[in-house]
């Protein structure tokens, strides 16, 4: 127990940590979340393309199979991207915490029968680390003494299609449309549409990432609170939805479920737009502790 | 259509974009590791760990079988990060190659050329696909994990023609039926 002015420090556990993560890590990767269940099955009664309709009959199968065989909706079981938010007033116990969550992915991805993808190092020898670690941890450290942890399993095909682009402030809302509708455009048929397509607006460039790659973890084609923005959301899903890319590129009205914009104040001189695109597997699973 | 490996010229020839192709036989398993792999042995005249000629290859890295299971989710990887290897594979005899997503031009020129295909299975249906496959082996590469070189036999495996030997598009065919900018 911990005394900080007086008060006593509510203690997490590490062990606790490492069999969350573990867990989230399975489910995510078999579960596919009701939130893009209901998208998909939404989609699929508006697409007028036969083979569209085909294609997310086959996704919907997909997550059906997983679910009642406890098995990986895609072979892709992702880099594994933790998001923690955890409680000023909390006090981690039991060892490195950082330490905890990478052993809860290499459980995770032993147990559940995940594929391992990471390799290193990541421009030569590309060696895999055979336990899909080492995760990419994002902290924020927030009021209170709760420890959130989200994990997003990210796949290599989607995320290889981000875009980042340093646009003049000159550009205006109609070049960050523009700029996300290009980046949807260029990756055609390899990120797996339907999509999910993050945006970040404003920050400096590696804070704009990070926030289209929040972004994505927002329930499936929720607004976003500020109505300017949701306004800036339902253009750009509108405009990228016109392209006709369609499910898996085949040609149809699916190519997103979603466009997810979040911004962040930026310099007088600059305005960052990313693009963080998420396949139809869109997977994340969270626990407060 | 019905297809059964080896591929022959003749089935090749009366395969068209946008066709639905069912496969049944034996198919070949890499990415890119593998290719690097492969198309380096070419390069060096050694022999490869199997004869591509007639064969089809797919892209792909699966997750790990359950006991009792030949294969875990098993669905396509995105197929451009091949296309630097896939001209080399095409001419040493490779017929098809099942993938997802847009490939080069230098290879649509060099599936012309040799008279090959390019496939595409449902990404992210994984699960699914597995279905379709009744055996795996890891042939070669064993080191790579994931990436290893295996071969399958397949079943009803469900795939469409995105690339035909006559310079169709199956993705280009879609975008220009549906594209309402």
């Amino acid at each position: 127990m911990v005394f900080s002015e007086g008060k006593i420090m509510r203690e997490i556990q590490t062990d606790l940590i490492t069999e969350s993560v573990a867990r989230l890590c399975i489910e995510g990767n078999y579960y596919l979340g009701e939130d893009v269940l209901t998208a998909l099955r939404r989609f699929r009664e508006a697409e007028t393309s036969p083979v569209g309709r085909e294609v997310l009959d086959q996704i919907l199968e997909n997550a059906e199979i997983a679910r009642n065989e406890q098995m990986p909706l895609c072979q892709d079981c992702g880099l594994a991207v933790v998001f923690l938010e955890l409680g000023q007033d909390a006090h981690i116990t039991g060892g490195d915490l950082n330490e905890a969550i990478a052993e809860g992915v290499r459980q995770g991805y032993q147990d559940g029968y995940l594929r391992k993808s990471m390799v290193d190092p990541p421009f030569s020898s590309r060696i895999n680390t055979k336990d899909n670690t080492p995760p990419v941890i994002h902290t924020t450290i927030v009021p209170g003494d709760r420890l959130k942890i989200i994990v997003a399993p990210k796949g290599g095909g989607s995320e290889n299609m981000s875009q980042i682009g340093m646009l003049k402030p000159a550009d205006g809302p109609q070049g960050v449309i523009d700029f996300v509708v290009e980046s949807v455009r260029r990756a055609g048929a390899n990120p797996c549409p339907p999509i999910i397509v993050g945006v970040g607006i404003g920050g400096s460039a590696e804070k704009t990432m990070w926030l289209a790659k929040h972004s994505l973890l927002r329930e499936v084609g929720q607004p976003s609170p500020d109505p300017e923005v949701s306004e800036m959301e339902a253009e750009i899903l509108e405009r990228v939805n016109r392209i006709g890319i369609g499910p898996q590129g085949f040609g149809g009205l699916t190519t997103a479920l979603a466009v997810h914009v979040e911004t962040f104040p930026c310099h007088i001189a600059s305005m960052p737009v990313a693009v963080n695109i998420q396949c139809h597997s869109a997977r994340h699973k969270e626990v407060l502790l | 259509m019905k297809l059964t490996t080896p591929l022959t010229d003749n089935t090749i020839e009366q395969l068209h974009a946008g066709d639905k192709v069912s496969i049944t036989g034996t198919i070949y398993v890499g990415r890119d590791a593998a290719h690097k792999r492969l198309v380096a042995a070419l390069e060096a005249g050694e022999p490869l760990p199997f004869d591509p000629t007639g064969q089809i290859i797919y892209y792909m890295g699966p997750a790990p079988a359950k006991p009792g299971d030949p294969i875990g989710s098993a669905g396509p990887t995105t197929s451009y990060r091949m296309d630097p290897y896939t001209p080399t594979m095409l001419e040493a005899g490779l017929k098809g190659m099942i993938g997802k997503g847009n490939r080069s031009m230098p290879v649509r020129e060099a599936m012309k050329k040799y008279k090959a295909v390019y496939l595409a299975a449902t990404g992210g249906a994984g699960a699914l696909i597995a279905k379709s496959i009744k055996r795996a082996t890891v042939i070669a590469y064993d080191d790579l994990g994931a990436e290893a070189l295996r071969r399958l036999e397949v079943e009803d495996f469900p795939a469409i023609v995105v690339n035909d030997i006559y310079g169709g598009d199956a993705y280009e065919d879609g975008l220009k039926q549906f594209n309402r900018e």
